[in-house]
């Protein structure tokens, strides 16, 4: 019995304490030592699943003895046990953080009691996506993480938050039911949606068929990783969310699409018909989301177009199809979820802090709360990409494959990623300067918390029991931990790009995946390439 | 593989009243395109199995290209319960609009609109004299040939002032 054999219990165990957690709705104490608790035994799993698929190679898991293709097959290779190992880390950190922000506000704000169950489903869907060998079960984990993220994204039901919650809502019912099109027509053109089986089939369509399908299945990604011209959503939508929520979906869910269009990429449609316009993508991608997101105000808007311009880096890896690319988008997809996630959750605390997350409200912040300007500095020059940090060594990874590849488009890319580095550093020395550096009174419009004298709050007699905990200690402490795992990997990326260089050429070369689903003596197409081969 | 005519034309004006209907700025109206754009697609996959055959249980005596391929089925019956639930969803949220709103219309978002009418002018980051910050200020500055105290200056950057100090002319700006 191989640790593998267990993978389905990264999606069973959420959902296990989704059920758990639902029963307990009204003992909130209970309902946060469940899903805190399942969720740490899911991350404590899925390491083991990472160890293991190291030492074993992929493996697939038939669900319920239905062999392959006709069975439904979870596939853990190291691609997906990284992603599950980083995504359940961060999202443990996020749920740590919500329910330190729930019980300093005495669970009052919005209807916190559902907020348990919803967010192990959301964790539950997006382990499914992670582990799926089959494109119907992608789809269905999409949907679960989907429909969890609109309870996630209207939680409370005010105003902007039901306004913002309508275009996400109907954004992403269109991007699955494109994606639910692409799969009929796949079944239509290859009689399966096995993963592997459409790996071998898909190669013999014509290649008319083939691009069709092709393209129907990134457009559908597309929206939902945020790529250009499909990103219009996303700084529309996430900021308005409650902080952890915001965070959580912007670490996880367009990495998701980011791992959609990957294993679309090299597994379903290897060879490198679409590089071009997906070059042109990344580099727009990259470039129109810094300079939205150099026009903001509110640091929660400035982040989502950091978001999706970084988004533009992950498809340049994957649009060289190389192993040097392709291992150092891998590379930056683990460092970006921690990074970005942990902007968000400081993000949020300096909303709690200085009362407003807009830098024309805001100042004096380094002065007033050191630990939160430490918070944010680091992650925000992860962010930048400023030596030596993971989002330095990550660039620099996507810049040398590119300069390898050598033609006029990636060497255009290499320059888009270089100006999108230092307009991001741009984008957030502004933040910092207004929000942190200068004093309060300079703000076009300082709001009050920030002008009062310090100990004032606790002056008059019972002011102290109506006051809340401006930085309670359980949410410092998860945005600390996150940002310490940034800093980890910075600290281990050696071993980390050995990881993922190895996993990227796992996919590319295919055969390791398509045998472990459809037995040893598959034979695997050749992947034909318009530059004449590898 | 042979395809139902009749399925197919349905399908296709399914498809062109939901993509016309999700077009619309009327809330009921994108969730009905919706729906009518999950029943497209439920019926493009039913396509897929191609002509409709005899139920799929093992018999000995029928050969195997009579049956019926049970698998769109089952993709139907998946998407079914999901666009069940995404349309009750839509409906609460609709509901919640109109209850907040008193419209059944998408609202602009606030902050775009106003990102979008922001001056490119930024009084802290363009302003040809810098706003003083600094705690050790400068007395005089030389602004448009002339020495002036550093303070009026920076309330001159300021967007909307008046001049302080009154130019040789004796005019405001």
């Amino acid at each position: 019995m191989n640790i593998a054999s267990f993978a389905p219990l990264a999606v069973v165990l959420p959902i296990l304490g989704a059920a758990l957690t639902f029963l307990l709705i009204r003992h909130s104490r209970a309902q946060r030592a469940v899903s805190i608790a399942l969720l740490s035994l899911t991350l404590l799993l899925e390491c083991f699943l990472l160890a293991s698929v190291w030492d074993g190679g992929t493996a697939a898991v038939t669900i319920g003895g239905w062999l392959p293709p006709w069975g439904i097959v979870m596939v853990v290779d190291q691609f997906s046990s990284l992603m599950l190992v980083v995504s359940s880390a961060v999202s443990l950190a996020v749920l740590v953080y919500a329910t330190g922000q729930g019980m300093a506000d005495g669970d009052q704000d919005a209807p916190v009691s559902i907020f348990h169950p919803t967010y192990l489903i959301l964790v539950a869907g997006v382990s499914n996506a992670f582990l799926s060998g089959d494109l119907f079960n992608l789809y269905v984990g999409f949907e679960i993480l989907l429909t969890a993220s609109y309870v996630l994204m209207t939680l409370g039901g005010t105003g902007p938050r039901i306004r913002a919650g309508v275009t996400y809502v109907v954004v992403s019912v269109v991007s699955s039911v494109l994606f639910l099109i692409s799969i009929a027509m796949i079944y239509g053109a290859t009689g399966t949606v096995n993963m592997a089986d459409l790996a071998v089939k898909l190669g013999e369509l014509d290649q008319g068929t083939k691009t069709l399908l092709h393209v129907m299945l990134l457009v559908a990604f597309g929206i939902k990783a945020a790529v250009f011209p499909l990103s219009f959503w996303l700084p529309d939508s996430y900021p308005t969310a409650p902080a952890p929520v915001t965070a959580v979906f912007a670490g996880l869910l367009t990495k998701v699409g980011v791992y959609a269009m990957v294993r679309t990429e090299t597994l379903l449609f290897p060879g490198d018909t679409l590089n071009t316009p997906l070059m042109v993508a990344a580099l727009l991608t990259m470039v129109v989301g810094i300079l939205g997101a150099l026009a903001q105000n509110d640091i929660k808007r400035l982040l989502s177009f950091t978001l999706v311009s970084h988004i533009g880096y992950m498809v340049f890896g994957l649009a060289m199809s190389s192993t040097a690319g392709l291992g150092a988008a891998v590379f930056y997809v683990a460092h970006h979820i921690t990074i970005q996630t942990s902007l968000f959750l400081v993000t949020g605390l300096i909303e709690r802090r200085g009362g407003s997350s807009s830098v024309d409200r805001l100042g004096g912040l380094a002065k007033l709360s050191p630990l939160l300007a430490l918070l944010f500095f680091v992650p925000a020059m992860n962010l930048a990409g400023i030596p030596p940090f993971s989002g330095f060594l990550g660039k620099v990874g996507l810049m040398q494959a590119g300069i390898e590849l050598g033609t006029p488009l990636a060497y255009a890319l290499v320059i888009g990623g270089v100006v999108t580095s230092l307009l991001t550093l741009l984008a957030i020395a502004r933040v910092w300067n207004r929000a942190f550096w200068r004093s309060p009174s300079d703000a076009e419009h300082p709001d009050p918390v920030l002008l009062a004298p310090p100990m004032a709050a606790v002056a008059g007699p019972g002011a102290k029991r109506n006051t809340v905990t401006l930085l309670p200690r359980t949410m410092v402490g998860s945005t600390l931990g996150l940002v310490v795992l940034g800093v980890a990997l910075t600290v281990f990326a050696g071993p980390l790009f050995t990881v993922s260089d190895q996993a990227a050429e796992d996919m590319l070369d295919r055969s390791s995946y398509i045998q472990a689903v459809l037995g040893e003596d598959t034979t695997v197409p050749m992947v034909l390439t318009s530059g004449g081969g590898k | 593989m042979s395809i139902n005519l009749t399925l197919l034309i349905v399908m296709g004006a399914l498809y062109a009243c939901g993509i016309y209907l999700i077009l619309e700025r009327s809330l009921t109206r994108v969730l009905l395109g919706l729906m009518l754009l999950a029943n497209a697609t439920n019926l493009l996959i039913l396509a897929t199995g191609g002509y409709a055959g005899l139920a799929p249980l093992y018999s000995k005596e029928i050969a195997a290209q009579d049956y019926n391929d049970p698998l769109p089925q089952a993709l139907i019956l998946t998407s079914i319960v999901i666009s069940f639930a995404v349309t009750a969803f839509m409906l609460g949220i609709i509901y919640r609009t109109w209850v907040l709103a008193r419209q059944d219309e998408i609202q602009d978002d606030v902050e775009d609109r106003r990102v979008a009418e922001t001056p490119s002018f930024d009084a802290e980051d363009d302003a040809e004299i810098p706003a003083e910050t600094s705690e050790f200020p400068v007395a005089t500055v030389v602004a448009g040939g002339r020495e002036m105290s550093a303070e009026s200056a920076a309330a001159e950057e300021k967007p909307g002032s008046k001049n302080v100090a009154l130019g040789p002319e004796g005019g405001g700006k």
